[in-house]
């Protein structure tokens, strides 16, 4: 006991909590709660025993998790070297962090076990420092902050969204954030695409950004790699990817009643395959004028898949150059 | 007249919207009602409205936050549930609806649930700590309390007339702009937010002008209960953040209103600037939220573990460390907007510096439980929850400091689940088990602990399911802010999480049904020593609730645990002798205060409709009072020596028949205690 007084007080406070051991929290638990659940019930006069209680709670819980099991967890697939760098980095990070929040788990439920009140344990109410073990708590988490630190310098680098990624020519893509559509242009091939995005594996390509609407954040799981689109300004983004493959991107900056729509496909093709894409968008595309440009951003609204021959040369710049006007004077 | 307010700001647009509406008419009738027809105005009025005392404002801000979580999270059930049957389909909630359940449930949560629930726990907590009679400002104190009142009472507006923004808790132009928004709904925001963040920044000064002024003789810094190092440092964060936002918000409201330029898409303005105040203010609010909560587990902690607090120095470090490096990383929640590498990895290398102090925290609590003598009441079964869910939360927090990982899952709902796994565990937990461990304090019963550990079950597994799979769907790609989706691999996950949600709705019911039944039962858990739980700090010595001056004679501190150590001296209840007791002066009530937060209520309601004349009214109004206030005079009662000795007399006299043989107040059985 800690003290007589604390004693006494509890012994003339009529409602003192009772004391529930830690083995009743942990695993008999959900046991105990049953039977207390049941018990209130059949104190209402209702039938529902103890029995039929768990198996409700079984039906529930089964009714619930039997969709999940089913489901297979369809984590992104990984395409190219950035996506595959990132999960690597993801990796080592969560196995540097593991040495400080593993034993957080182990000596939780060990201390919970062995100083529960019940157990009249070795009691030591005055223990409160040791040089040792602040030593430790502080030193074993910095040299892992040091190590990650590591990382994130050398990483952040090597994966700058804004450096090519990898070795070979650039393929040069813009693309253009509408409400709730993503326009594409190659300025190199001519060709123009909504909501399709079409490259060559393993090639490094670049995507310039921006958005004719509000804030747009350009993300493809797969490759890896997110960057904002904004009106008036030109970010990039940088990727590759490594094999054919079929994928999606979207934007994940909210931007209205449409954005849940506002996904695109992306399409890795063999490098004959980007060739007959490029032919195919040549022969059977219409144009994207200007003026038809500027009637595709007005309706707002998704947009299913639309391929152009050919594009006004220009319409990236002009984007841009529309929301850098200078104030009223 | 009355500027854009007219019929059609009448919420016909949606048959869940204008539920909601009739439940909070309703609602406010209901109480109206009760009041009335109970003949209790007059004692609302006189006991609780115009108090200026710091326990009672305290449970005021507490009663604000309980009604506002349960707004929230209904609405966090509504957005589980859509997102759960929305897979190629519309779902119940109508697209725009949706988006105005993420903002308000955001916005709720943050600015009227976790702020008010915290600056009340201190308002209660604080000055009994350190030994004070109230806070240094007591007026100004119920201003903040009122400001953030009328904050609330804005929001709860909207679902009557108008709409709330759609644009997200952190509210980005352009998409808060007046081009792309131009209806009430961002100002409707932008005003809530402004209330509320004056409110909280007087709260803040406050606070700190407490910590620094008034604590009892001997009380050094370095003797002063973690819970009040954790109140200094979220008040310091207050009043160096809030300012940021508020100039964010205003000039957005210039922006929107007259036409400026701060944040336009043409014309100069600059959106990014907008993002980068908001998050110069927004990551020192994550500490400001969970600080005061740290606090909490390591008082409810050190005193269910029955010993010392293993590490005071580092804790009391750890906290103020984390206090300066939280203005070190704000850039972080902007990580992909396009800065250089160098930019983007001092910033995340800066963020994973803050998890150093918050793990030390971790393992110091860790070792307070080390050969301690565990009980598990409801307040201790959230401090362990807290210990194994936070450290998951914190990881995931580290992933998304790498600026490379960053890139993959910001904006997803790996990010949600990252953020709700810091402040549900941490900072509502925490508030939960302040809630539980000082209501007897601040009420004089205690609460019924079986109602309480279900509740606690409830919240600890439905937080699991509810949020796990939100992490695995992050990082399958799915986007924060969806009302509907098209992979049909997802599904089963929202199922489970809007499973989760269910369980936690579960925990809420418990929490009510504990409320009731801790009243019904509240003579049979009353509290009569006013140290129901062996305590160790200095509110466990008065009485539960504390008389209004709270220490007729002011505690000479001569340690750490100040009470704890009194009590095992045989000291605890000392009698000071008739002389040692003076006149002292309490607060008077005053109406004013309210009377000003309802001025800055219209003032609010005025700008957002634009009715120009009425917002000059409630404007005129709240100067007027404050300069009315200054000439008052007689603003404090004395109350007699005489009556502070008969009452401390009194209580003596009670706890000897409490105590068999009174040994506590002369010291004769307590020496040798120790086992």
């Amino acid at each position: 006991m800690t003290n007589p007084f604390a004693a006494r007080l509890r012994r003339n406070a009529p409602a003192w909590p009772p004391d529930a051991g830690p083995a009743a929290n942990l695993a008999g638990f959900a046991v105990k709660r049953m039977h207390a659940v049941a018990a209130s019930f059949r104190k209402r006069g209702e039938p529902a025993g103890r029995s039929g209680l768990a198996a409700l709670a079984f039906v529930l819980v089964g009714a619930a998790s039997l969709p999940v099991a089913a489901a297979p967890i369809p984590l992104i697939q990984t395409n190219g070297p950035i996506a595959l760098e990132q999960a690597r980095l993801m990796r080592d990070a969560l196995l540097l962090m593991a040495i400080v929040v593993l034993p957080v788990f182990v000596l939780a439920g060990t201390f919970v076990w062995r100083y529960r009140r019940s157990r009249q344990a070795t009691y030591r109410p005055d223990w409160s420092f040791s040089l040792p073990l602040e030593l430790a708590i502080w030193g074993i988490p910095t040299c892992i902050v040091i190590a990650l630190g590591f990382l994130v310098w050398t990483r952040t680098h090597s994966l700058d969204p804004y450096a090519q990624a990898g070795p070979g020519s650039v393929l040069e893509v813009q693309a253009i954030a509408t409400d709730w559509k993503w326009v594409f242009l190659y300025p190199g091939l001519g060709v123009a695409t909504v909501n399709e995005l079409v490259v060559p594996a393993d090639r490094p390509f670049r995507i310039a950004l921006t958005s004719d609407t509000v804030m747009n954040a350009f993300f493809i799981p797969g490759l890896g790699g997110q960057i904002f689109a904004m009106a008036g300004m030109r970010t990039q983004i940088n990727l590759r990817a490594t094999s054919p493959a079929e994928m999606w991107g979207r934007n994940m900056q909210f931007s209205g009643n449409g954005f849940y729509g506002q996904e695109f496909r992306v399409r890795v093709v063999g490098a004959q395959g980007f060739d007959a894409w490029r032919q195919h968008a040549r022969a059977a595309g219409g144009q994207l004028t200007r003026a038809a440009y500027g009637a595709l951003v007005k309706q707002q609204a998704t947009a299913p898949v639309t391929t152009y021959a050919r594009f006004d040369p220009g319409l990236f710049d002009e984007v841009i150059a529309k929301y850098r006007t200078e104030p009223h004077r | 007249m009355w500027g854009r307010l007219s019929a059609d700001a009448l919420p016909v647009y949606s048959i869940v919207a204008a539920a909601a509406a009739g439940i909070a008419v309703l609602g406010v009738l209901a109480v109206i009602v009760l009041l009335t027809v109970t003949h209790r105005w007059t004692w609302l009025w006189r006991e609780w409205l115009t108090s200026l005392n710091h326990r009672r404002i305290g449970i005021m801000y507490v009663i604000v936050a309980l009604v506002m979580l349960l707004r929230a999270f209904i609405e966090a059930l509504l957005i589980r549930v859509q997102q759960a049957i929305a897979y190629d389909s519309g779902g119940f909630l109508p697209t725009e609806h949706f988006a105005q359940l993420f903002t308000t449930h955001g916005s709720i949560m943050i600015f009227f649930v976790l702020m008010p629930f915290l600056t009340g726990m201190i308002n209660v907590v604080l000055p009994l700590q350190i030994g004070a009679r109230d806070l240094a400002f007591p007026w100004l104190n119920a201003i903040g309390l009122w400001l953030t009142t009328a904050g609330a009472a804005l929001v709860m507006t909207s679902l009557v007339l108008g709409r709330f923004s759609t644009g997200g808790w952190s509210g980005y132009p352009n998409y808060t702009g007046a081009i792309v928004s131009p209806g009430v709904g961002p100002d409707y925001w932008i005003w809530a937010l402004t209330l509320a963040g004056i409110g909280s920044t007087v709260a803040g000064i406050n606070f700190i002008a407490t910590i620094w002024k008034l604590r009892a003789p001997g009380m050094t810094l370095m003797r002063m209960p973690l819970f009040c190092w954790t109140a200094l440092c979220t008040s310091l964060l207050i009043v160096f953040a809030f300012p940021a936002l508020t100039v964010a918000t205003s000039l957005l409201w210039l922006d929107r209103t007259f036409g400026f330029h701060f944040f336009t898409q043409t014309d100069g303005g600059n959106m990014m600037q907008f993002v980068n105040l908001f998050w110069l203010w927004g990551h020192p609010e994550v500490y400001i939220l969970i600080l005061p909560a740290f606090g909490a587990f390591s008082e409810v902690i050190a005193t269910f573990s029955q010993k010392k607090v293993f590490g005071y120095a580092s804790l009391v470090f750890a906290t103020m460390a984390i206090g300066v490096l939280s203005f070190t990383v704000w850039l972080h929640h902007f990580f992909t907007m396009g800065a250089s590498p160098n930019v983007n990895a001092f910033f995340g290398i800066m963020t994973m510096v803050i998890a150093v102090p918050t793990g030390v925290k971790v393992y110091d609590w860790l070792f307070t439980l080390y050969r301690g003598r565990l009980r598990f009441d409801t307040p201790m079964l959230y401090a362990i929850g807290f210990l194994v869910t936070f450290v998951i939360g914190g990881v995931t927090g580290v992933l998304l400091a790498i600026p490379p990982v960053d890139y993959t899952v910001h904006n997803s709902v790996f990010l949600i689940a990252h953020f709700h796994n810091m402040l549900i565990p941490g900072s509502l937990f925490g508030m939960f088990a302040a809630f539980n461990f000082w209501f007897p304090k601040a009420v004089g019963f205690r609460l019924d602990d079986a109602w309480g550990r279900r509740g606690f079950w409830f919240w600890l597994t439905g937080f699991y399911a509810a949020f796990m799979p939100l992490y695995l769907l992050g990082m399958m790609g799915m986007s924060r802010r969806l009302e509907r989706y098209s992979h049909p691999g997802w599904q089963p996950w929202l199922v489970l999480a809007a499973f989760g949600v269910v369980l936690i709705a579960a925990g809420v019911v418990c929490q009510v049904i504990q409320l009731y039944v801790s009243w019904r039962d509240r003579e049979a858990l009353r509290d009569a020593t006013g140290d129901p739980w062996d305590g160790r700090a200095l509110e466990w010595s008065v009485a539960s609730p504390p008389p209004e001056w709270n220490f007729a004679v002011r505690p000479r501190v001569r340690s750490r645990d100040a009470f704890h150590e009194s009590k095992v001296e045989g000291l605890a209840y000392p009698d000071p002798g008739r002389d040692a007791y003076r006149d002292i002066f309490v607060p008077r009530n005053s109406g004013l205060a309210v009377a000003i937060g309802w001025a800055a209520y219209v003032l609010a309601f005025a700008a957002v409709w634009r009715i120009g004349w009425l917002a000059a009214l409630g404007l005129a109004a709240s100067v007027l009072l404050v300069i009315w206030r200054s000439f008052q005079t007689g603003t404090t009662e004395r109350i007699p020596a005489q009556t502070l000795y008969d009452y401390d007399r009194g209580r003596r006299e009670a706890l000897m028949r409490l105590v068999p043989g009174g040994e506590i107040m002369h010291g004769a059985a307590a020496s040798g205690a120790r086992p």
